[in-house]
């Protein structure tokens, strides 16, 4: 496997939600941007997949819960090789493979998503499937802040504990906001890494946009053996572009023309 | 019917180790033959039937053909969206089993009587809905839902259903079956109610009257050849359920003789409103519908 620079690719992956929220007239892009640095290092350094073989069997599974960032979740998965890059000119397009949810219709997507706490409680089904079958594979869940206020992802935290699913994953996109304002407004969530200690969860804390602590606990052996892991990775929503950061009004916003050749000179990746 | 249900679905998970049943903590002292038979194909996940779907996904997703048990609305209604979503629309072979279906549970009060369940789960996609009327039916009918590895929904009553075929029987999903012949009426049941209709038809008999009994053990998709055969060989049809009669069975049946251009004599014996919040035994609660036969009289 050829070593990949996250770093860059997080930086062409934002790019690429850029212009095909901006192509589509799409929202999330603040969603997109926060969780960019966890997927460059989760399919540039973390998991084992083939895209050659989407169906790998003892390929790692990522479950992206929180479905309405599927942009860059394309991005990524083209990035990856599993679609062609120009494909990403057809998100949200009629007739297309690229829903404005995270989809199975595309290639290497391993559960459609978009309504909220559905994830995590299937890809702590995936890694039940590995343990009875003795197989290495791990699963991994991207969840959002606000989607931790729904009570199936407790429902899924409570049995991966207690089934002892080591090889379960799952990484919260802590940007502190969501939908209506900020998470301390809605629904609180402090002090969250608790609540999952209390819940017999091993736990990194880290910064979500460092990428050597994210490769340093995904790659990892879990923090407390035998029981499930939680990467509280606190994040900024609208990542990368100054004037898309910490700001609610990106989770439901565009970039017009202007707006993204700002984004893009931030970023340095061209239009 | 659970118990023979559960130890057929023994024999055949011992044959397929894909096979594995999931409770949400239900189903003390029916499924330990189970679990103590197969420990490594069975896991109760706790009470949470939404992660239980989820996580019932999730091994589907992973190679495993998953059986979810449940009562009555728990394994449905509760995780409806998990089971839509996760289970429907990526077309997984999950097969839900909910026991204490209709009125089984009636005295214990309007949260344990699924009478919506089988309308609901037959509007899901790719979803096969099975009601067994008995113990034969179910039994064959449970392995013809596995093999189809694709989502499906299996309504059983409770214990001590009795035989209502006889053994050997051709139980084929889908088909539904005369139970008897008759010229003037015919009774299409779903359901361990199924029972009532025979005996409706003893009693219509009695009163001059000739009955023809059918049993539409599968729920969706319906055997519209068999309910347009019915229409077009008697003067009246009444459907018969265990179940709201507000898209239900005889719901579905109507569609179909609407389809087809058929228009007989037609009624819906089933669960009313009038019965929301009345508490009382399974027969008790059926009885204060009215009576099968008194309902087929009056079309004639
Ligand atoms: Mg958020």
């Amino acid at each position: 496997m050829t070593r990949i620079d996250t770093r860059e690719l997080a930086r062409r992956l934002r790019g690429h939600a850029l212009r095909m929220t901006h192509r589509a007239r799409a929202s999330h892009i603040g969603s997109c941007l926060s969780m960019a640095d966890i997927l460059a290092v989760l399919y540039g350094a973390v998991l084992r997949i083939d895209r050659a073989r989407p169906n790998w069997p003892d390929r790692d599974r990522l479950v992206v819960s929180k479905g309405h960032a599927a942009a860059i979740v394309y991005a990524a998965l083209a990035e990856t090789g599993f679609l062609p890059i120009r494909e990403l000119d057809a998100y949200s397009a009629d007739g297309g493979r690229l829903a404005g949810h995270v989809t199975k219709t595309a290639p290497g997507v391993e559960l459609s998503t978009g309504s909220l706490g559905h994830g995590l409680p299937v890809a702590a089904g995936m890694a039940l499937a590995a343990q009875r079958a003795g197989a290495a594979w791990r699963g991994f869940c991207i969840l959002s802040d606000g989607e931790l206020d729904e009570g199936s992802n407790w429902e899924a935290v409570q049995f991966a504990q207690h089934f002892r699913l080591s090889n379960l994953v799952a990484i919260v996109d802590y940007n502190k906001i969501q939908s209506f304002g900020s998470v301390a407004e809605v629904s609180d969530l402090h002090p969250l890494a608790d609540k999952f200690r209390a819940f017999n969860w091993g736990v990194h804390e880290l910064d979500g946009h460092d990428h050597s602590a994210l490769q340093a606990a995904l790659s990892g052996p879990p923090p407390l053996a035998g029981r499930p892991t939680v990467v509280v990775a606190h994040t900024i929503k609208g990542k990368g572009v100054s004037f898309m950061e910490g700001q609610l009004a990106w989770h439901y916003k565009n970039p017009d023309a202007a707006q993204l050749e700002a984004a893009l000179a931030e970023l340095e990746v061209g239009a | 019917m659970r118990t023979e249900t559960i130890d057929a679905l023994t024999a055949y998970a011992r044959a397929n180790p894909d096979v594995m049943l999931l409770t949400a903590d239900l189903g003390y002292s029916v499924l330990e033959r189970f679990a103590e038979a197969l420990p490594a194909q069975y896991a109760n996940v706790g009470v949470c039937e939404q992660a239980m779907a989820g996580i019932a996904a999730g091994l589907a997703l992973s190679g495993r053909r998953v059986v979810l048990y449940s009562i009555a609305n728990f394994p449905t209604l509760r995780c409806l969206e998990q089971l839509r979503n996760d289970v429907c629309h990526h077309d997984l072979p999950v097969t839900v089993i909910a026991v204490g279906g209709g009125l089984a549970y009636g005295a214990q009060g309007y949260t344990h009587h699924g009478v919506e369940d089988l309308g609901i789960m037959a509007m899901l996609p790719n979803m096969a809905v099975a009601c067994p009327a008995d113990p034969l039916e179910a039994m064959a009918l449970l392995p013809q839902l596995l093999e189809r590895r694709r989502p499906a929904y299996l309504r059983l009553g409770r214990a001590g259903e009795p035989a209502l075929h006889q053994a050997g029987a051709e139980i084929a999903l889908g088909r539904a079956i005369w139970m008897r012949r008759g010229a003037d009426i015919a009774l299409l049941a779903t359901g361990p109610i199924l029972g009532r209709a025979l005996r409706a038809a003893d009693a219509l008999a009695a009163r001059g009257v000739s009955a023809s009994v059918a049993s539409f053990h599968t729920f969706s998709p319906l055997d519209a050849a068999l309910v347009r055969e019915a229409a077009s060989s008697h003067r009246a049809v009444l459907t018969i359920e265990e179940h709201s009669v507000e898209g239900g069975f005889g719901s579905r049946v109507a569609e179909a003789l609407l389809m087809a251009g058929q228009a007989p004599r037609f009624g819906k014996f089933g669960v009313t409103d009038a019965l929301r919040g009345r508490i009382g035994s399974q027969s008790w609660l059926l009885d204060t519908l009215g009576s099968v036969e008194d309902h087929a009289q009056a079309l004639l």
